[in-house]
């Protein structure tokens, strides 16, 4: 008798469990917990409380990037005294509960979800969690990959598994070749303006379809890791001879013999033909566009050539107030072009795009241009490899001959944890993952888009359609 | 963690979609290493507004939120169920709520109950007219009641219930397990294609002397 077909993340979910108690939760094996600074003081604590230790050290893996500042000085002498003692308290609690660190003058110190994958720790058909939201991003490996609260980082570090109810799951399938200069990142927003912030609450997403299958590693984790912005706790994609060259030869990749065997495997992870799913939803390729949120919802998007639009266009009651709110917070009119909308600063970085191919895609766009005298733009590199690789590439030079900041890795503007924050009614076109108020600092302004559109904006001082844009070719390196 | 079983309380209804955990505590209040003393940084940035409903003394002392869908959405900061609880809230009734928060939520003893669009309107209605507007919720009979003559049952995951119940700390129930925890952990290491290698940080210098 034939098996049942299974979906990717059935292969995973089941491959994991270690108990699955009646009228109970099952018990899930995590394979890799990733920490920072910001959510694990606490659960740390608790251990000590106990009396516990960690259960698996080895699959446990830290770095500092929420607070860290992203100038040398800054970092040398960290002016924030909480946010020092935060991440002095990571220092003892990884030594004490041995722990690999990461730390800030660490070679391979980045964004969590930018290092995991980059030092191959990242795997496909892992189970990894990390208190926070984008862990999610992981899941362009194949891997089951979610976010967690501190309550949950400390049963992880004690039991090295978490009681979980099984999601549902959610194929979303892009389809067809997308057009030129539609990114990853318009991927997400698409989908997120077409679902919703809470249309995959409960399910997991798997992404399929030949416009998925195109993507770069990079590409992949950007769409995932917006999954969360979309409501899932989880989005994944089916390991690939794309995913196995991303991973061959990075530290922690198996070699020789093992990395066979290891593909081998991995290669079994695809959804079986015929699985089954909760939900199914085929997006056109051709349908997208470069995004632009106007709002404070990351499902508030636009494409670029929209206006604003009528809060008379929604749903409820309750959705038209949000929309009024959403305005009035964003100091927008409906029926105002969005690229008409002037900004004063430009943030190209987060553990959505920062990565190498995130800062080639925007020193495209940048080459040969100058940035507008009324804005202040930043590049933040995802991690000391990101930004060491990018110089070897010039892309540095390019950058700050265009009159950005070239920054030390770190999580930076996108959240506001550090020096990095956007000053009350500033307006800033940002790479990073959520438009909520206040996110990038108190009344700030946040427009979600990609690395290129960033880069346009930047450079006309207004969002700017990057499929009309004048790339210039000059060699400006030196 | 401390039980749940009934409360009687009075509402404060706070009418806005897709609350999202930055507003419930602004990520200045993260970088605290202390797991209390969240609640006077609760919607820190909404209640500077001297018109917002935390402010209007006729809601004080609330231990009930009622609020409207996809509550708790965003950054997975559990500082957001920290705040609500060292507030002063121990239930929050919704028509959705994001799912990292509601794992969140469980651990801390809030109860999320979740009504329907049109039951939560009238709620979020009764609250804002009525003073001292005050509900019922039972865990035990999975009821919400008011003095007007609303009534509404709700469903609960059980074993959520029955933690919620009992108060409930996880990782000693996960701890049951722990025989069958020792017996995956020994198969997995050694079917598993890759055993976990060391993860050694070497600092910039350590790399340019190798």
């Amino acid at each position: 008798m034939a098996e049942k077909p299974r979906t990717l993340f059935e292969k995973v979910w089941e491959s994991h469990l270690v108990a699955e108690p009646a009228n109970e939760p099952a018990l899930l094996y995590v394979d890799l917990h990733l920490v920072h600074e910001v959510t694990s003081p606490q659960a740390f604590e608790g251990l000590r409380l106990a009396g516990r230790k960690l259960r698996r050290p080895n699959r446990t893996v830290a770095t500092i990037d929420h607070n860290v500042p992203t100038t040398l000085e800054g970092r040398v002498n960290i002016q924030d005294a909480i946010a020092a003692k935060q991440i002095d308290t990571l220092r003892k609690n990884c030594a004490e509960f041995g722990v690999t660190l990461y730390d800030i003058e660490s070679a391979e110190q980045g964004i969590v979800h930018v290092i995991g994958p980059e030092l191959g720790i990242t795997k496909p058909g892992m189970t990894i969690v990390c208190g926070d939201s984008h862990t999610s991003t992981h899941g362009a490996f194949g891997a089951l990959a979610f976010g967690i609260g501190t309550s949950e980082v400390e049963h992880v570090m004690a039991t090295q598994c978490l009681p979980q109810s099984r999601p549902k799951t959610f194929r979303i399938a892009v389809e067809g070749e997308l057009p030129e200069g539609v990114t990853a990142k318009d991927v997400a927003l698409g989908i997120i303006g077409r679902i919703g912030t809470d249309g995959a609450t409960g399910y997991v997403i798997e992404y399929a379809g030949s416009a998925i299958r195109s993507l770069s590693m990079e590409g992949r984790m950007t769409v995932c890791n917006m999954s969360i912005e979309a409501g899932a706790r989880a989005g994944m994609i089916a390991p690939d001879e794309t995913t196995f060259a991303y991973l061959k030869a990075r530290e922690f990749s198996p070699t020789g013999e093992d990395w066979d065997k290891a593909i081998a495997e991995w290669r079994k992870l695809a959804s079986d033909p015929g699985a089954k799913y909760d939900r199914e939803l085929v997006i056109p390729a051709i349908e997208l566009a470069p995004y632009v949120t106007w709002g404070t919802s990351p499902g508030m998007v636009i494409p670029v050539t929209d206006v604003i639009p009528d809060p008379a266009a929604t749903k409820s009651d309750a959705d038209r107030r949000g929309f009024e709110r959403a305005l009035e917070y964003m100091a927008l009119t409906p029926g105002t072009l969005i690229e008409e909308v002037a900004i004063d600063r430009v943030f190209i970085g987060s553990c959505t795009n920062s990565r190498i191919e995130d800062l080639r895609a925007a020193a495209r766009v940048v080459v040969g241009h100058h940035v507008n005298p009324k804005v202040r733009a930043m590049v933040v590199p995802g991690s000391q490899r990101v930004k060491a690789q990018a110089e070897s590439e010039g892309l540095d030079h390019i950058f700050r001959a265009a009159g950005f900041e070239w920054r030390e890795p770190g999580c930076s503007m996108c959240l506001g944890m550090n020096p990095d924050i956007l000053s009350p009614g500033e307006r800033c076109a940002s790479t990073s993952n959520r438009n909520f108020e206040g996110r990038q600092g108190r009344g700030g302004r946040t427009h979600l888009v990609s690395p290129m559109m960033a880069a346009a904006a930047a450079i006309t001082g207004h969002f700017t359609d990057v499929r009309t844009w004048e790339f210039r070719k000059e060699e400006v390196l030196a | 963690m401390q039980s749940f079983r009934t409360l009687t309380s009075n509402a404060l209804p706070l009418d806005r979609v897709n609350v999202d955990t930055d507003q419930i505590i602004p990520k200045q209040f993260l970088k605290r290493i202390e797991r209390t003393g969240y609640g006077e940084f609760l919607f820190f940035d909404w209640r500077q507004n001297p018109a917002f409903e935390l402010n209007n003394p006729r809601y004080k002392g609330a231990q009930i939120l009622l609020t409207a869908k996809n509550f708790g959405c965003g950054s997975s900061r559990e500082h957001a169920a920290w705040a609500l609880s060292d507030y002063g809230f121990r239930c929050v009734i919704a028509p959705s709520f994001a799912d990292i928060f509601h794992s969140n939520a469980g651990k801390n003893g809030i109860l999320l109950v979740t009504l329907p669009e049109d039951q939560m309107q009238l709620l979020l209605d009764r609250a804002a007219k009525s003073d001292g507007y005050s509900l019922t919720v039972s865990l035990e009979d999975q009821t919400v009641t008011d003095t007007q003559g609303f009534s509404a049952s709700f469903t609960i995951d059980p074993f959520r219930r029955y933690c919620l119940l009992e108060g409930l700390d996880d990782i000693g129930l996960t701890l049951r397990h722990a025989d069958e925890l020792d017996e995956f952990e020994q198969h997995h290491e050694a079917a598993f294609w890759v055993a976990p290698k060391p993860y050694a940080a070497k600092t910039s210098q350590e790399r340019a002397n190798a």
